[in-house]
């Protein structure tokens, strides 16, 4: 084979796999893909039932009912609008009354999210960033958000410290 | 006093990566030497007031002095001594802090054993280093300075994150930063040769050292963050396709493929062109990886200490580096001159193949990884991508990859021999065969695709094994024969065979683990008994104990097998009352490489304690695999080939030829 030749050739096979990465990817892309929405959201758009997408919100305080067998039920909701949420399994740490989750999963027919996932936020303070830009968007933001505003909120009564 | 020590300490160092980053680049231009030299100096004493810096905020965190506001925010007087010093780099300034001193301690360790580099080419590499260093002083120093005083100082500090409190902090990140920071190395290298518009095989010689030590500790720095997530998390998984996550991964696959494309030109001389553009993406996505990190940009499992406002300053960083080296890349590149010449199927040939597939792979993470952050962008919309997507395009990509690497080592140089090496792998193929069969039969009715992945495995296993038989002659000669050939080999191949294993051995233990993973979530009161995977395991009781700075409440579990009473496993939870937030202490039984897992839920008003038991099978191969990689990247390292280092010119014009 000649130089070029063994350029084509490589040239060629690396193209092929490109090219077939290429189809992977916009496969994936088509099926596996999730999307996130808050309760106004999911009023608003319609979202069919078994479809699968991300909540995100707070939850509602006074929401949260145990049942037999690890099933909790609560209400997400974002200022606009509460949508019920299932889950049965074991919450993480961090899921709190009044504090933001997101969970992951599907409506079911009768309009209940069923979740089968609650993502766990490793920080007590941290506020899933999705959530946080939902709220503010809407309006209903407090800034009680991230740590640093509360460490702010302590610190700035004294000038927050100068170099040297 | 030790604050402003500390934050001089880093002002000096700035001043001296500046000279560093211009008096060598003029000493190369007018060719004088001891302005050459100057970089040598300066990269020292830049690590020793780098180092300096770093002691100093180490002290503060171990001294508990809370008028800084680092320590105010990360620290507190209870907390034990190691994570006082761990804290430090916890948080975005320290570890940003611990980002330069490592980049500084790579510096300083060319500057140090560099001295037959030749004398142009070490003056570039290193002004390269100072220029990144340079902006990373700049960085720490304008917007994330580590020895801030507060005016009126609090009696105690706010305590670190309780998640960080662990061993694997100590570990994890000061090992992902030796890998991300040792890529620099082989980037300055590229940048260097670009710019000095030449390249030969040393070059590749004196990179190659460089790019597998960074290799090492990023493999180990991943495997045990995994880890670390595993049993900290308390949701027993180990790798969650987080964007944090893939950010690690990239420059590994990146940097995987480098070196094997590094040994095709020391080797060889051919892949010049390619090599140094795969140091400058595997730097530039360890930058990226900074930037993902660090920016806070990403909703993420790690948004530990992130600031968004800091995101401007190191996405221009990024933008610079990235920016610069490609456009240098792309008008420089040409001058320089191709080398040797091989047929598709041969040994460089495979090595081609292998950097093809790593870096389209590392491709696909790429996109699955900024994908949704672009489209935020653009049109708003919130997306995650998810397992999913990368278990549909980067697993069928490393499945090729999988079957190609037993094939590499046996080819020939230049022109190899495919149906010769098929026919030395014909034994570790009989052996994969049989693997898959009993599996099937065994798992009769279950998983398809799992006995046909283990099977891969034991290939790629059994294949490095057939590689190390065929170069010892095992089998063939006599015993002693083979001992003597199995003393004389090159460190570097019985690194080859270990890396290759390693790969196989962290594949079965992935598949066994997805695969056969058995759990049971329920509720349990004292006296309950849980069955899983055969194990019974019986809550004796619950009682609180008080740590140096958390309350914990443990629960006691008696594990028995067939009646025969095993141990005991006592997981936990731990509340912290400074920060006023629970962690999750998993308990860990191991049977041989299966583990047992046991974390804790809610406690509910009746008593009943909600938990969580998995039995995870091979699990430990997961890691055990990265560990024998990073053991084969070892043996490499330590290949009398490499510690001899350049190899001393016979005829001197050779060593370095002029590409023009």
């Amino acid at each position: 084979m000649t130089r070029k030749q063994r350029r084509l050739t490589m040239i060629g096979g690396s193209l092929a796999v490109l090219a077939v990465a290429a189809g992977l990817v916009l496969n994936a892309m088509r099926d596996s893909i999730v999307f996130f929405s808050t309760p106004v959201m999911v009023a608003e758009k319609h979202i069919p039932a078994g479809r699968r997408f991300r909540l995100g919100g707070l939850v509602e305080k006074g929401s949260l009912v145990h049942g037999a067998d690890l099933a909790v039920t609560f209400k997400v909701g974002d200022g606009g609008a509460t949508l019920p949420v299932s889950f049965k399994g074991i919450l993480p740490d961090l899921f709190r009354e009044g504090q933001g989750v997101v969970a992951e999963g599907a409506l079911d027919v009768s309009g209940v999210f069923r979740a089968d996932t609650v993502l766990a936020k490793h920080d007590e303070t941290y506020m899933p960033k999705d959530v946080a830009d939902a709220l503010k968007k809407q309006g209903h933001w407090k800034d009680d958000y991230g740590d640093k505003s509360q460490a702010a909120q302590a610190d700035q009564s004294a000038p927050k410290g100068v170099p040297q | 006093m030790i604050a402003e020590a500390g934050h001089y300490a880093l002002v000096l160092a700035l001043a001296l990566a500046l000279i560093q980053s211009t008096v060598p680049i003029l000493g190369a231009r007018w060719h004088d030497p001891a302005l050459m030299n100057v970089a040598r100096s300066t990269a020292l004493a830049q690590l020793l007031f780098v180092g300096g810096s770093f002691a100093a905020l180490v002290t503060l965190h171990v001294t508990s002095d809370f008028s800084v506001v680092n320590v105010f925010e990360n620290s507190h007087s209870l907390k034990p001594l190691i994570y006082k010093i761990t804290g430090v780099w916890g948080n975005h300034e320290g570890s940003m802090l611990l980002w330069v001193s490592i980049l500084a301690l790579f510096g300083g360790l060319v500057a140090a054993f560099g001295n037959n580099l030749p004398l142009s080419l070490r003056a570039h590499v290193l002004a390269v280093q100072a220029w990144i260093a340079s902006a990373f002083y700049l960085f720490i120093l304008i917007t994330s300075n580590p020895f801030l005083r507060i005016a009126n100082p609090p009696i105690e500090g706010r305590d670190l994150n309780p998640v960080l409190q662990d061993i694997g902090l100590a570990v994890h990140p000061p090992m992902l930063y030796l890998g991300y920071v040792g890529f620099s190395i082989s980037f300055s290298f590229a940048v260097a040769a670009l710019l000095e518009g030449r390249i030969d095989a040393a070059w590749a010689r004196w990179v190659r050292p460089w790019t597998l030590l960074a290799w090492i500790f990023l493999t180990l720095g991943i495997a045990m963050g995994s880890y670390w997530a595993y049993y900290e998390l308390g949701w027993g998984g180990w790798w969650f396709w987080d964007p944090v996550e893939n950010a690690s991964l990239m420059p590994w696959l990146a940097g995987t493929a480098l070196l094997h494309s590094a040994v095709v030109m020391e080797k060889r001389n051919a892949l010049k062109v390619w090599t140094i553009l795969l140091s400058i993406l595997t730097f530039s996505l360890s930058l990226l990886g900074t930037f993902l990190v660090r920016s806070g940009v990403l909703t993420s499992v790690h948004a530990f200490a992130t600031d968004p406002t800091r995101g401007v300053f190191i996405l221009l960083i990024l933008c610079i580096f990235i920016g610069g080296s490609l456009s240098l890349y792309a008008w420089r590149a040409s001058a320089l001159k191709q080398g040797g010449l091989f047929a598709p199927i041969s040994r460089e040939g495979a090595l081609v193949l292998n950097n093809l597939f790593l870096t389209t792979a590392c491709a696909t993470v790429f996109i699955g990884t900024l994908y949704p952050l672009a489209l935020e962008v653009i049109t708003g919309d919130k997306i995650s991508v998810g397992a999913p997507f990368f278990n549909l395009t980067f697993a069928p990509l490393f499945v090729p990859l999988m079957i190609a690497v037993p094939f590499g080592p046996l080819l020939a140089w230049k022109r190899g021999d495919l149906l010769g090496a098929a026919q030395r792998l014909v034994a570790a193929g009989v052996v994969a065969l049989i693997a898959i069969a009993l599996l099937w039969a065994w798992t009769l009715g279950g998983s398809t695709l799992a006995p046909l992945a283990i099977g891969l495995a034991v290939f790629v296993i059994a294949g490095a094994l057939s590689d190390l038989a065929e170069r010892t002659g095992l089998f063939r000669l006599p015993f002693g024969t083979t001992l003597r050939r199995a003393r004389g080999l090159p460190r570097s191949s019985w690194g080859t065979v270990f890396a290759h294993a390693g790969v196989g051995v962290a594949l079965i233990g992935i598949v066994c683990e997805t695969t056969w993973n058995t759990e049971y979530i329920g509720s349990m009161k004292p006296h309950d008994t849980a069955h899983v995977a055969g194990y019974a395991l019986t809550l004796d009781g619950v009682r609180q104990q008080q740590g140096p700075n958390f309350r914990e409440m443990i629960a006691q579990f008696t594990v028995s097998l067939g009646g025969e009473r095993l141990s005991v496993m006592t997981p936990s939870k731990r509340n912290f009352t400074t920060r006023g937030s629970t962690t999750t202490e998993a308990a860990l039984l191991t049977r041989g490489a299966s583990q047992l897992y046991i974390s804790l839920g809610e406690t509910a008003a009746d008593g009943e304690v909600a938990v969580r038991i998995y039995h995870k099978p091979m699990v430990l191969l997961i890691w055990f695999g990265p560990v024998l990689m990073a053991f084969g990247g070892m043996l490499s390292l330590s290949d009398r080939r490499l510690r001899v280092g350049a190899p001393k010119p016979a005829r001197a014009p050779r060593q370095l030829q002029p590409a023009e």
